[in-house]
């Protein structure tokens, strides 16, 4: 039986997984996270127990079918939980387990790695006290905890509305939500928003529910920069309206993102062609209608390979699977798949709408950013250095600065910092983002212990 | 059309050198690059900047490179991240032990000042070291630097010196006539120059063979990775005799190491590191300084680096073409000397000499299996020794071979050649 290795158990991996036990076929599933569910619907620890409704809202009836979906698959999968993919050659995969290195051969592989924040630098962004979105939701979702008593919640796209919803429902003073997106470019998008049907209305729902309560939501703005309070901590943001006036908001904490960037290091490393995305402004893995890449034997799905959001991941992780079964010579998968690229279509539309409109991503407030910024927090790395490498040293794309600045080199491999560093090359060169290049993906993936390697982790 | 006085093939740091000390004295230089400036072995490698443990013959170069380290930021306006923070090469037997100490009297005459660090001293001198280190050889004017600046920063210099620098051109064909040298361009252009250098690193055969001298030079990539910054304490650039493993820290506190190889492939320029690879050296550097378990590897990489047999570089002219001076194949330890071959490259075009030893590098030394004639120009490339020779080391094969574990780095090499001991200048590849 061939080696079939599914990575990630966020939506578009678990359905992956479903389709493919239901068609007689047990995969090995990969996943980072202790328990099945991605970032979207990550489970809480066991210790703790919170009512599902509360803790997913809307999204509680999809939350609860993914989990049981990939509950019942348990006994008919390799299930590797806790499981960090750090390296990928050939038809190999390297692993990183609670018990130590090990190594993984595939014949085909699905890759349903998902999404993170992005980011977008602004002064005071590194102080205690900052968070992503996503982070946010992780605090609430899987510690059962918020990030402060008096978060505001900035940047755009429908996770600013969701987490701050999720926050203030949770019982938590939320200190504003600011919408770097103007109020007409969201009136704008209207009729395609429409197209998102009850997507778009549980959107309207947040934002009705928000201000019914009292907390302000403001579109337009722009973040001037936060400031530390005696103890060190983010105590105030101060920010511009759409007027151009100045506020100071005082708060406890700040949970920011502009919108998602594909995780998709490892379909990198497998050596997947990738193309420039204008939409949403990111290099995204290349593939084909039904989710097959130029490498034989890989397919994408879910947010991975574009971002689409948690209800489309089911699909094209579903669609990926019957890909693959059909490769495999198993009749009815191209029938489903033609059924799946069709409700697929519909989130296209809606897609745009929310990308190119309704939550523009606000490239010129990533480009603008002052000279003595840092940008880069691993390797320290300012925006004025960067433009110095871009016009001084003549770095013409951003892997060439990252070996002239080290932008991208740390921790974090330029997940965090790669597209305000982008933004900032682009228009300090007056060339198209896409001129720019990406960064390239390099193993490990995530950060790797030494200490996994010793002789006593191997063993 | 313009004939300059010297074009160089290959924008490393031997090819950038060269043409900042061409322009120094005035000669018109234009300078071939495929990609960019540094950006294959010079840029990729592990920054050592070490003369200890060098082939005697590779020594008197070494010493005139290091000057230059010395003078860098004067030169070419950074330093590079230059520090001669000393060199520590160590022993784990007894019998390495000895070997550092005759090493050290073979040594004498190039004033490289090693101390000798005995059992009693080395771990007071260097407290963070593993149990299994037993003495050691220091040579304080050795040191590192960040090879990714390196080579960028001499071709900008060459540029504001007057030099032709053309990144992303590619030279298709070179041929030689009467009194010039014609370069083919990938961009459509033809340029001509009097002389020739060829510093094309590990595709310096190929260029080579085009001329009638193909070489068997192989390929390899070295291994390299660096930790998350941790508290700064480890001041000397680090190897051990038999160079399976080196080891530097940066002032911000990332630790850069090295050891075992990844994939090359030098037709389509690109090269990995590998997962095995990866954990073993992790391994040995943890064994080497116990304090790195507690580290993270943040990164890995690899670059494409030329191999000759006997593990020294082609330095000189050209057996067969007047004119034409190789520099190329400095199997993994090019960086330190780099700067160093710019200078007598220079004197070799400008003077027809040089002042610095150089005969052991000759091409010469390689003898030449096939009819010079049948081999000249492009087309040769397609049937000469050394595409043959180079076969057996491309793509699958060495993947294979590599990621199997079955023929590691070390035994390949001890295999090509045996008499070498851990002195052996190809030990470690890329390393101090």
């Amino acid at each position: 039986m061939p080696s079939i290795v599914i990575i990630g158990a966020g939506p578009a991996g678990v359905r992956a997984a479903e389709t493919l036990v239901r068609a007689g076929i047990l995969p090995t599933v990969i996943d980072e996270a202790p328990a099945s569910g991605g970032q979207i619907y990550r489970r809480l620890p066991p210790s703790i127990v919170r009512d599902f409704k509360k803790v997913y809202g809307f999204e509680a009836g999809r939350a609860r079918s993914v989990h049981r979906a990939f509950d019942d698959l348990r006994e008919q999968i390799d299930y590797w939980p806790d499981s960090a993919v750090w390296s990928a050659h050939g038809r190999t995969l390297g692993v990183i387990t609670k018990s130590g290195p090990s190594e993984l051969a595939w014949d085909r592989l699905i890759l349903a790695t998902g999404a993170m924040d992005r980011v977008i630098p602004f002064k005071g962004w590194t102080l205690p006290g900052v968070y992503t979105l996503g982070g946010a939701q992780v605090a609430l979702k899987y510690q059962a905890c918020a990030i402060g008593d008096r978060p505001i919640f900035l940047g755009t796209g429908p996770l600013l509305y969701l987490v701050a919803y999720q926050y203030a429902a949770a019982g938590v003073k939320v200190a504003g939500v600011l919408d770097t997106a103007s109020a007409g470019a969201k009136r704008g998008a209207i009729f395609g928003l429409f197209s998102g049907g009850g997507m778009f209305l549980k959107g309207l729902y947040y934002l009705a529910w928000l201000r019914a309560h009292g907390i302000p939501v403001i579109s337009g703005v722009r973040p001037v920069g936060a400031c530390a309070g005696p103890e060190g901590a983010v105590h105030e943001l101060e920010w511009r309206d759409a007027r151009g006036s100045h506020h100071r908001t005082v708060c406890d904490s700040i949970a920011m993102g502009f919108g998602l960037k594909s995780e998709a290091q490892i379909a990198d490393l497998c050596g997947i062609p990738f193309a420039f995305d204008p939409g949403q402004r990111q290099w995204v893995p290349e593939q084909d209608s039904d989710g097959r890449t130029a490498i034989n034997g890989v397919y994408l799905a879910g947010d991975g390979a574009g971002i689409k959001g948690a209800a489309a991941a089911e699909l094209s992780g579903e669609r990926a699977a019957h890909a693959l079964l059909h490769d495999l010579g198993h009749a009815g998968s191209a029938g489903r798949i033609k059924t799946l690229n069709r409700r697929l279509g519909r989130f296209e539309r809606f897609r745009r709408a929310l990308d190119e409109k309704a939550f523009k991503f606000p490239a010129d407030l990533a480009a603008s950013a002052d000279d003595e910024l840092m940008i880069c927090r691993c390797e320290g790395v300012t925006a004025g250095e960067l433009r110095h490498a871009a016009h001084e040293l003549g770095a013409a794309e951003i892997n060439r600065a990252k070996a002239f600045t080290r932008v991208g080199m740390g921790r974090c491999q330029g997940r965090v910092c790669g597209p305000a560093a982008a933004e900032i090359l682009a228009n300090s060169l007056g060339v198209p983002l896409a001129a720019i290049g990406r960064l390239r993906g390099q193993m490990p993936i995530k950060p790797l212990p030494m200490a996994a390697f010793l002789d006593e982790a191997a063993s | 059309m313009r004939t300059f006085d010297v074009a160089i093939i290959g924008g490393g740091l031997v090819g950038c050198s060269a043409a900042l000390h061409l322009r120094c004295r005035d000669a018109s230089v234009v300078l071939l690059e495929r990609g960019q400036c540094g950006s294959q072995a010079s840029g990729v490698n592990y920054g050592g900047v070490r003369q200890q443990g060098r082939d005697l013959a590779e020594l008197p170069l070494a010493r005139r490179s290091r000057r230059i380290w010395a003078e860098l930021e004067a030169l070419v306006g950074t330093d590079c991240e230059f520090e001669a923070t000393g060199h520590l090469k160590l022993a784990r037997s007894a019998a390495e032990m000895a070997a550092l100490e005759e090493y050290t009297e073979r040594a004498r005459d190039f004033d490289l000042k090693l101390e000798r660090i005995g059992p009693d001293q080395i771990r007071e001198r260097f407290p963070w070291l593993g149990d299994a280190i037993v003495g050691g050889s220091f040579c304080a004017e050795d040191g590192h630097a960040n090879p990714r600046l390196v080579a960028p920063a001499f071709a900008r210099a060459a540029i504001a010196a007057g030099a032709d620098i053309r990144e992303g051109t590619e030279v298709l064909e070179a041929t030689h006539d009467d009194h010039d040298f014609e370069l083919r361009l990938s961009d459509g252009a033809t340029v001509r120059a009097r002389q020739l250098i060829n510093a094309a690193g590990a595709w310096g055969s190929t260029i080579s063979a085009w001329f009638g001298e193909p070489v068997p030079e192989d390929v390899l990539a070295p291994n390299m990775c660096v930790t998350d910054p941790i508290p700064y304490f480890l001041a000397p650039n680090l190897g051990v005799c038999g160079g399976d493993i080196y080891v530097r820290q940066i002032r911000r506190g990332n630790v850069i190491f090295g050891g075992g190889v990844g994939v090359a492939d030098r037709d389509q320029i690109k090269a990995r590191p590998l997962a095995d690879s990866t954990a073993q050296a992790a391994r040995l550097a943890v064994g080497l300084v116990p304090r790195l378990e507690t580290a993270q590897v943040i990164r890995t990489w690899s670059g494409i680096e030329g191999v000759m047999p006997d593990g020294l570089p082609v330095i000189g002219p050209s057996g067969t073409s007047p004119g034409l001076i190789h520099a190329f194949g400095f199997s993994g330890h090019g960086f330190q000397l780099g700067p160093g071959v710019g200078a007598v490259l220079c004197e070799l075009a400008l003077d027809g000499a040089t002042s610095t030893p150089i005969a052991a590098f000759g091409i010469n030394r390689f003898p030449i299996t096939e009819n010079v004639a049948a081999l000249r120009g492009p087309a040769a490339r397609d049937r000469s020794a050394h595409e043959r020779s180079t076969q057996q080391y491309k793509g699958p094969i060495l993947q294979q071979t590599m990621t199997k574990g079955e023929t590691t780095w070390f035994s390949l090499l001890a295999d090509a050649f045996p008499e070498r001991s851990c002195f052996s200048p190809a030990w470690p590849l890329a390393a101090p």
